[in-house]
């Protein structure tokens, strides 16, 4: 086991799956000598060669596009999109190429590519740097979605996800890159399964399901509600498309009550899709309606504002207290104290 | 040379119809004059006689009789398929068709050029190219019948899925050729679009990326004037080949209804790629004679006059005149050709007819190479629902 940052691992992974794999090329802007904005590429150029860490022009589209070329010949491309508002001008080729050449192509051609996005908030950037976008990635059939929370999965997931001869975008939650944690370098990447869910804490009245960078957030909001004697069961999603609903609906069956939290905006988002299919599934047992957590249906505000936007743990209480109906939660209520 | 002063960029006499840029009478303002350099490459002009060219000749030295002949039978029978596949969707056999009646040339020239090797990304009317290529001609229709989403695996003819989505492909032939210098290999990758698609992101990032990476890959752009019902002039206001330089990447304009000179500047891209020379842009200036699909009425939009002009320019004709006056199309050989060309034709018809049924289940085919949770959940349920009405004892009970 070895102590390192959520970043360090990334960094981790890839060099182990360069290592792995000389197919494995390197794709994005600023990741050779600089090894990336956040430093994620570090290191990466100069121990495996420029050919194989490609500096791009400053072009979305075209990265995506030469990746899936780069896959047809071969490569399993890994790119890095610097920031998550800078996805949008690689939106047609991501959905309209990478996730449907294998299904356009009846299987023969694989779209081995990883998209890296560092993504959320909370680090006081200016608009485009802050973004939540995974929502429009799991609406597209063809991507497989994950996203990490802990630097062990960080390590595992992002050799698995290069190693998935399917399309997978790899959020990673970049307020998190320095949190540290133990990694188990010697781990086989096959150890676990990167579309499986994981509980993170255990309880028995309320299932708080999320994933990437509010992790840390709900477990800290399980510990707080534990103090108040309320026991929630938190549950790291780590792949958003497909959900293992199987492994959420088990806690849900035990809980009765099912709370979302995530940072993107509500309003057709990941929680609208998790509360339709748990109730869809487990209708008989819920206590009370689903509820969602989320940022606002806003453009991401100026970071003076960010965290009115970010659910924190106050917040994730809140919806904990509407799910067990207590009356001291005022969210959900309309002025005249109904509940919506 | 002689010059072809008709085709001397007609689409260039005016500009777009810019909104405040033109007169209250609806006059446009004339486009920039032409120099020397945009006068395409040509080597049989619409007569039909071969002029000598100093630095072309040479690439097409190996090109004698019997060879024009092949590259003649080559647009005869891309021409039959053309004319057989429009008449299956006008008999509904087919759903829609791309037509690339006038193209012939410009894709006959480029795609005999090419090595088995090489890779192409083309768009959805490059179908004389796939028949370079060797296609199955009944996979020519799959897409077009709606029994399937592709037409043949690309790697046994070494041609991607035709692209729908306008200039994206230029991007992935890009890629492929920065594969290949991975490889260290000097096979070329080789991308067919037209002179709409040239207004796209993706055909200008493509040749920044290939540019700066010095890709071994070829812009075949096919001006055919026209992208639906939109004239050239909207998408350029100077020939198209001036953009490449702009780029870096050298480019060449050719007459696209001269198969010989089309082989030509085509030959001496793909050497350029293989020796490390990188990418080239060649704009093939050509017409397309008939609608965008058959599902387009051009008569909506361009004069009737234009065709005649661009008919008397017809790329088969004009070698047909070539040949005869080298004393190589006499009837026997030409009703060879035909014959040839029609039994291809019922060939493809009886391909066409007799393509399987896909099964209701096989939409969730190849989404993922791996099983997916939703998928399968998803599948299941239809499954069921459908074997719902095998065993329903009788019509409208659940």
């Amino acid at each position: 086991m070895t102590t390192m940052t959520f970043g360090r691992a990334i960094t981790a992974g890839l060099r182990r799956a360069m290592e792995d794999d000389p197919k494995v090329i390197l794709m994005g802007e600023d990741i050779g000598k600089l090894g990336g904005v956040f430093r994620i590429t570090d290191g990466l150029q100069k121990d495996f060669g420029a050919h194989r860490v490609l500096d791009s022009p400053l072009a979305e589209s075209g990265i995506l596009g030469t990746a899936v070329g780069m896959a047809y010949r071969g490569y399993r491309p890994v790119v890095e999109i610097q920031f998550d508002g800078f996805i949008y001008p690689a939106f047609d080729q991501i959905v309209c190429q990478v996730a449907k050449l294998h299904y356009r192509t009846q299987g023969a051609v694989k779209m081995p590519i990883t998209i890296r996005v560092p993504f959320g908030g909370g680090i006081g950037s200016p608009e485009h740097h802050s973004e939540s976008p995974e929502a429009y990635f799991t609406h597209t059939s063809g991507l497989r979605v994950v996203s990490v929370s802990d630097p062990q999965d960080a390590y595992t997931m992002i050799q698995q996800a290069i190693a998935s001869d399917d399309p997978v975008l790899y959020f990673e939650p970049k307020r998190r890159y320095h949190v540290k944690g133990e990694v188990d370098e010697a781990s086989d990447r096959s150890a676990s399964d990167m579309g499986t869910a994981r509980v993170v804490a255990r309880g028995t009245d309320v299932t708080l399901v999320t994933y990437g960078p509010l992790v840390p957030t709900a477990r800290d909001a399980a510990v707080a509600a534990s103090d108040e004697g309320t026991s929630i069961e938190v549950i790291d999603l780590r792949s958003l498309a497909p959900i293992d609903y199987a492994t959420v609906e088990a806690s849900v069956r035990k809980t009765g009550r099912l709370v979302i939290t995530h940072e993107a905006a509500q309003s057709g988002g990941l929680g609208a899709e998790i509360a339709a299919s748990i109730t869809e599934r487990c209708f008989d047992v819920l206590e009370h309606a689903p509820v969602r957590v989320t940022g606002f249906d806003i453009p991401y505000p100026y970071s003076k504002l960010e965290f009115h936007h970010l659910p924190d743990l106050d917040r994730i209480l809140d919806g904990v207290d509407r799910v067990m109906r207590r009356h001291n939660s005022l969210s959900g209520l309309t002025r005249e104290g109904v509940s919506q | 040379m002689t010059q072809d002063h008709a085709l001397q960029g007609s689409e260039f006499h005016g500009g777009p119809r810019v909104p405040g840029a033109g007169t209250a009478s609806g006059t446009v303002l004339p486009g920039p004059a032409h120099d020397g350099a945009d006068e395409p490459v040509q080597l049989i002009d619409r007569h039909g006689v071969r002029h000598a060219h100093e630095h072309y000749d040479g690439l097409v030295a190996d090109v004698d009789g019997a060879e024009l002949r092949k590259l003649y039978e080559d647009m005869v029978v891309v021409r039959r398929i053309d004319a057989e596949a429009t008449a299956l969707q006008r008999q509904g056999e087919l759903a829609l068709w791309p037509p690339l009646l006038g193209q012939e040339a410009a894709q006959i020239g480029s795609g005999r050029a090419l090595r088995e090797d090489d890779f192409v990304f083309s768009s959805y009317r490059e179908n004389a190219v796939a028949y370079c290529r060797g296609v199955d001609l009944t996979d020519l229709l799959r897409v077009w019948r709606g029994n399937a989403s592709s037409g043949w695996d690309p790697y046994t003819i070494n041609m991607a899925t035709p692209q729908v989505i306008i200039g994206a492909q230029t991007l992935h032939a890009t890629g492929y050729a920065m594969g290949i210098l991975q490889d260290g290999d000097d096979a070329v990758a080789v991308t067919y679009f037209g002179d709409g698609a040239t207004s796209q992101g993706d055909v200008n990032e493509a040749m920044v990326f290939a540019a700066s990476y010095q890709a071994p890959v070829v812009f075949f752009c096919q001006n055919n004037h026209w992208a639906i019902s939109e004239p050239v002039g909207l998408q350029a206001h100077v020939p198209i080949a001036r953009r490449a330089p702009g780029f870096g990447i050298p480019s060449v304009r050719v007459d696209g209804n001269d198969v010989l000179a089309c082989l030509a500047v085509t030959r001496e891209a793909l050497a350029r790629a293989r020796s490390g020379g990188g990418p080239t842009f060649i704009e093939a200036v050509t017409y397309r004679m008939g609608p965008h699909t058959t599902a387009d009425d051009p008569k909506r939009y361009r004069d009737a006059n234009e065709l005649e002009d661009w008919a008397s320019r017809d790329p088969l004709a004009r070698l047909a005149t070539l040949l005869d006056s080298l004393g190589l199309l006499d009837a026997d050989y030409t009703d060879a050709v035909k014959a040839t060309a029609d039994a291809i034709a019922a060939d493809l018809r009886q391909g066409c007819l007799s393509m399987p049924e896909p099964e209701p289940t096989d939409v969730f085919k190849h989404v993922y190479s791996a099983p997916n949770s939703w998928l399968d959940r998803q599948q299941d349920h239809y499954e069921r629902y459908l074997a719902s009405f095998e065993q329903a004892p009788q019509e409208g009970s659940r």
